[in-house]
This record gives structure tokens, sequence and C-alpha cells, in this order.
């Protein structure tokens, strides 16, 4: 099928083969599980447990608060120890209010969801229910919760449904794991999706560098050909970093460009994760909250790189020791995510939470870790970019601190994918720069929105206050002319009786 | 000279609607003092000196008060009016202190109101009698609750970096650095431990007491 042409990119190792031979296995839950009440983007689960409370694997512990939100189910079954702020696993290292599970062992499921037998002839305001309610959010990394794009279907009309199984980041192979060993679950869940959306073209993007996943995605999509009316495409795509980022997957597969600060779904597309889809799978047809997903565990200081299927809440020191510990200790970077757009980790002492598909823990010999010189102003960045900046250019206006240039420039448009700084042949950390100038200005849009509501707060209370005076003074006059009305009456009456009696006088005499 | 009669009187004419126009079509109120009271934060909070905002923007445009005049602005607001004035600023003047809130010590708050009374941004909640506490989105520091609060129960606390806030820090010289301080450090256990090889040798070649004592011990 005819792909679209995306600029910019670059080829990067992709160093999967550490651990893309590895069956996925499932971990035992470890000795303790700090549940974090935010794995997702939005507004944090309130917790609806208290200490002492025991729990069956994938019963409530949080439930969601707001339109933007996802509930926290337990990742195994045990006894809650504490309620309390425990370190996030974010590179601020600031704490996170998480609940403290003990686990029993059993790891015995509780009363699930009921499962939804046939799902493509229930109503999809069910199954969209269902998603929100089993906790699901988005798995490619963003978090963001998944029933929010399922409804989007309903508000805007969506023709094309992008599966992204493209895994662009080096090292990570969760998801090709996942749609080689799952091709068949996965497949189900997408189609779920798709009748959910009432979309009926289908393509999922899977890059060239994963035959083994591809020819198994074509197979099980070939196994369900009979009784699918729509139409699903396994689409082997260009292997070159970041073709799985959502914005440039559309543009190569649909030819739309997403607009700057929009949504796929405004040129009629919805983008999924592969394992999103598998996560939706199970919270249909088997009643199954999110509880635990598919993590890489990899890089050169692992002595034992794997794919584990672990419960969320696990802690990465334990993580690290399923994988029997590290070579190097302590590696060179510990990191969250890919090697590209990955965030550092503050310790090891921080949860697995359902954006994280990987944790790398690098050795001195797979980093650069030279200083950076100057620009030479060579444009490798610009031509690699592929939104298509000038981050040399930006980079000038962030170091003297002119956001505003650089906002002009287009920082804002910048998708972090650290192309420009792999590419640079100064080693200027340029994202990092971006990360920074986009920090910044979003902080500054949060004081002038709060400067704002300041205003009308302050304006609001001063108008208020002038009508209440209006108010008493006009009160005050109405007071002072009903009483100078009534002594006028009175002394009218006065005169009056004064002169009645004086003309009764005048009369009797 | 007809050219030159001409010109005259239409210069004569437009001028003169000029004149009439500017007389009737006069801008009341100085623009000036607009952008200057749109650049300050508008919380009327009095911290300045002035009424409001509106008036310390015209003792602004009048040149009768500083550009730091305005303290829970920060360095930002300084800035910008000093740019729009086009004047410059002492920055030793303006501390850029932390945003704050108020914070109400309930165990201490009488429940008088008076921090209700004088908050200009309806920022506290309360009845007489009643323990008050702040509303934190709608609270700006301006600090006039703690100035009239009888039982000195307002605290105005740092507002916290929380993880929906906080931003990477601009990656710094020495940051970059980092990497060549390593190289440093790195020279220096080398320089360290080139020291302590040479010491050795030098140990090596004199004999010193105790080797001399083990020397002289096996050879007993």
């Amino acid at each position: 099928m005819k792909l679209f042409r995306i600029r910019g990119g670059v080829d990067v190792e992709h160093r999967k083969e550490l651990s893309s031979e590895q069956a996925i296995r499932v971990m035992a839950p470890p000795s303790r599980l700090h549940v974090p009440l935010q794995q997702h983007a939005g507004v944090s689960a309130d917790p609806v447990v208290a200490p002492g409370d025991r729990v069956l694997k994938g019963d409530l512990l949080a439930q969601p608060q707001g339109a933007v939100s996802a509930p926290i189910h337990a990742p195994t079954s045990g006894v809650v120890l504490e309620i309390c702020e425990r370190m996030a696993p974010h590179p601020s290292g600031l704490s996170v209010r998480s609940i403290e599970l003990e686990p029993d062992g059993e790891d015995r499921w509780g009363a699930c969801l009921p499962p939804i037998e046939d799902p493509f002839t229930a109503d999809p305001a069910v199954i969209t229910a269902r998603v929100a309610e089993a906790g699901v959010v988005g798995l490619g990394g963003a978090a963001f919760p998944t029933a929010v794009k399922l409804g989007l279907g309903a508000r805007t009309p969506i023709d094309t449904l992008v599966i992204n199984g493209a895994e662009c980041e080096p090292y990570l192979t969760c998801d090709d794991r996942l749609m080689r060993e799952q091709a068949g679950e996965v497949i189900d869940g997408v189609r779920i999706i798709a009748y959910t959306l009432k979309v009926r073209d289908i393509r999922i993007a899977i890059e060239s560098n994963k035959p083994q996943a591809l020819e198994a995605m074509t197979r099980a999509v070939g196994a369900i050909e009979a009784d699918h009316d729509g139409r699903i495409v396994v689409v082997a795509i260009p292997t070159r970093y970041p073709m799985g980022s959502e914005r440039h997957l559309v543009q190569l597969i649909t030819g739309h460009e997403i607009p700057a600060r929009r949504l796929p779904a405004d040129v009629g597309v919805a983008v999924h994760n592969v394992a999103t889809a598998r996560a939706i799978r199970h919270a249909v047809r088997l009643g199954r909250p999110l509880v635990s997903r598919v993590v890489t565990v990899s890089g050169g200081a692992v002595r034992r790189p794997m794919n584990l299927e672990v419960p969320f809440g696990t802690l990465v020191s334990d993580l690290l020791e399923a994988c029997d510990g590290l070579a190097e200790d302590p590696p060179a970077r510990l990191l969250a995510g890919g090697p590209m757009m990955g965030q550092p980790l503050p310790d090891r002492e921080v949860p697995v939470i359902k954006g994280i598909g990987g944790v790398l823990a690098l050795s001195w010999g797979e980093i650069h870790d030279g200083p950076s010189h100057p620009c030479i102003r060579c444009g490798t960045c610009v031509s690699v970019c592929p939104c298509g900046l000038v981050p040399f250019e930006m980079v000038q206006y962030v170091r003297h601190d002119r956001l505003d240039d650089a906002a002009a420039l287009g920082v804002r448009d910048c998708v972090g994918c650290g192309s420009c700084a792999y590419a640079c042949p100064s080693h200027i950390p340029l994202a990092q720069y971006f990360h920074y100038a986009k920090g910044r200005l979003n902080a500054e849009d949060r004081d002038r929105r709060k400067h704002e509501l300041m205003k009308r707060l302050a304006e609001g209370r001063t108008a208020r206050m002038e009508k209440v005076a209006r108010a008493k003074r006009e009160a005050l006059a109405k007071r002072k002319a009903a009483a100078a009305a009534k002594k006028a009456a009175e002394a009218a009456k006065a005169a009056e009786a004064a002169k009645a009696p004086a003309a009764g006088d005048a009369g009797a005499a | 000279m007809t050219a030159v009669v001409s010109l005259s009187i239409l210069g004569t004419l437009l001028g003169a609607l000029l004149g009439v126009a500017a007389r009737f079509l006069a801008v009341k109120v100085d623009p000036l003092e607009a952008e200057l009271e749109a650049l300050l934060p508008g919380a009327q909070c009095g911290q300045c000196g002035f009424a409001g905002c509106r008036q310390a923007a015209t003792a602004l445009a009048e040149g009768t008060a500083k550009v730091t005049l305005c303290p829970p602005g920060g360095r930002k607001t300084v800035v910008a009016l000093a740019e729009r004035l086009g004047v410059s600023f002492d920055t030793a003047e303006v501390e850029e202190t932390a945003p704050r809130i108020a914070f109400i010590h309930e165990d201490r708050c009488i429940g008088c109101t008076r921090c209700i009374q004088n908050c200009t941004t309806d920022g506290i909640v309360g009845a007489p009698g009643q323990m008050h506490t702040v509303i934190q989105d709608a609270c700006h520091g301006c600090g006039k609750c703690q100035e009239v609060c009888p039982t000195d129960c307002v605290e105005l606390r740092p507002v916290q970096v929380t993880l929906a806030t906080w931003h990477w820090h601009k990656p710094s010289p020495q940051v970059h650095a980092r990497a060549r301080s390593r190289a440093r450090v790195r020279a220096a256990a080398r320089a360290a431990r080139a020291a302590r090889a040479a010491r050795a040798d030098a140990r090596a070649a004199t004999p010193t007491a105790a080797a001399t004592k083990v020397e002289a011990g096996g050879a007993q």
C-alpha cells in the first residue's frame, strides 16, 4: 500500500537484539508494591481503600476524579499497608500519593467485571464505559485515558484507525514480543476499538525491522478475515526514528499532516498502541482491569535483559533483581522508556506505572558523555527535525532565555524526539534545552491564566462592593426621603390640626 | 505661482481639518496608563501604596513612581514596565521572590472575618465565629490578610512544586562541564595513583625502617 513521505528522522542503532528473543515472562509479585494514584494523564485517582484492608487482584483501589482520569486496581492480592507519599518514577524525584500494598503471594483474582460475551453486538457506549472502568490508558507512553479517546468517535467522524506497533525507540521490544506471542489477542482488541469507533479502515503499522511480528500479525489478520467486514491491513513501515510518533505515523500512512497543537482526531484518524488494544480486549472479553503490562528491561548494564509482564507498583530495584541484577553498578544511566525520549529515574526505589514500557540501565560504553562544543551551523539538526523546525536557531534564543522568540520559531511544536541532539556533531544537548523552554513557556501560560483569574476576581469584587455601596446609599436616601415625607406629612397634619380648631373656633365664634 | 497657491491652500485646509479633528476626536484617557495597567497584576492589593492598579499606573505614567513598585508582580512585571517606559531599573531593588500563597492555621483562627473583608480576590471562605480557609487557586499572595489578622494565624507559604508544574532546568554550563569535571576527577585519580606508585617506588628504592625490620626478621 502507498506510504506518504515524511521529513527528517535519524537512523539509530536499534540494539533490540539484547531482548528481542526473550519471550515474555510473567513476573511474580514482589514482596512490596507502591501503587501511585497518578499513573495517567489527567487528575489523580481518589483512594477507596483504607490501611489494613484485604484486597484481591483486580479490586478497585482508587476511583477516578473528573472527566480525564482513570481508576487504579489492585495489581495482586494482599493487604493495604499505608496510603502515603512515595517517590514518583519521574526525573524530578518528587513524591506522589501511593498505596503501599503487601502481596500475600497467592495472586488471586477477585470478582471481576462481568465479561461482555459478544462485544460486536453491544452498544459502543457500553464498551467505552467498560474500558473506563477497567482503568485502561494509552500504553504507548503518554498514558492518556483510552475511554476518552474512544468517546471521541461519537463526536467527530473518524475514518481511519491506525494501530501503532512501530516501536521505533532503540532497545524496547515489549510491543514486538506482544505482537509475536499474542497477535490474536491484539487483533481482537483492534477489532473492538474499530467497532466502538465505527471505523472500517484499519492499518496496523509495524517497523520493517520486526519481520516476525509482521508475519504473526499478518497471519492473525488472515485468520479473522472471514468474519470481519472492514479492512485490516498490516503495513510494514520504514525503520527510521521517530516513525512511532503519532503525528508522523498518521502523516506517513494517511498523508494528512496534523495541524500544530491539534490531535489526530482533527484529521479523522484515531491512533492506539498495540498493548492498549490487548488491554482493551482483556477489559471487554474477560472483564479484567489493567493491572500489569509488558516491560522491557534492557541495556548494557543489565545482566539478563528480559521482557517481563510486571504488576504495576513493582519497584525498579525488584525488577532489576528479577533480571539477575546489574553487571555495571551503578549504571551510567537508569531510564524509564527508551534511550531517545526516556526520562532518567531519580532512584531505584520507584514503581513501574502504566506509562512505562521499558526500564534501561545503560553502561558507560553506551552513552555519549563528552562535553558539548560550540555550534558550527552545519544544519544537520534542521535536516533531521521531523517537525520541520530550526533547532540551532531556537537553541540560541533559549540559551539567552528569549523564550518568546523561541516560541515564535515553533519551539512549542517540538515533539521532543531528540533526533537533533542525536545527530548534532557538537553534542549540544538540544533536546534538553527545548524541554526546558517548553516547561518554562507552560509555566508562564499558567501564570498568565492565574493573573487573568485574579484580575477577574478582583474586578468582580470591586463591582460587587460598588453595588452594595450604591444599594446602601439608595436605601439611605429612600429612608431619608421617607422620613422627610413623614415629617412633612406630620407637619401638615399638625398645621391642619392647628388650623381646624382655629376654624372650629371661628365657626363657634 | 499657481502651484504654490494651490499647495498652500491645500496645506491650510488640511491643517485646519487636523486641528478640528484633534479637538473633537481627542482620546480622553492617556493610552499609556491603560497599557501600564494591563501590565500590572490587577488584583488591587494596594501593596504599592496606591489604592489600586489604576492609580499605580497613573503614577507610573506621570513618572512619580518607580517601576519596582509592585511586589507581587515580581521581576517579570518590573522588566515589562521598564521596557514599556524605556527606563532602567536597579536590579538590586528587585528581589526574585518565589510565588507564595496564604495558609490559615485553623487552630488559631477565631473567625473574625477581617481577612475575608480585606481579601481583594474573594480568596478566603468562612463565617463569623467559624474558622476560615484559603482557596488556593484564588490566592495570589498579596499578604493583606496577614496584616489584619488579630491572632497572627495567616502564614504565607511558598507554592510547592508538583509533578504537574515541575519542568526541566536549563542545561547550565556546569551541567555541560560535568563530563569535563568527570575527566578532571579521573585525571586527579590518575595523578594520585601515579603519586602513590612513585612513593612506593621511592620506598622500594630506599627501604624504610619497617621494611628493614621485616628483612631483618626474615634474615633471622
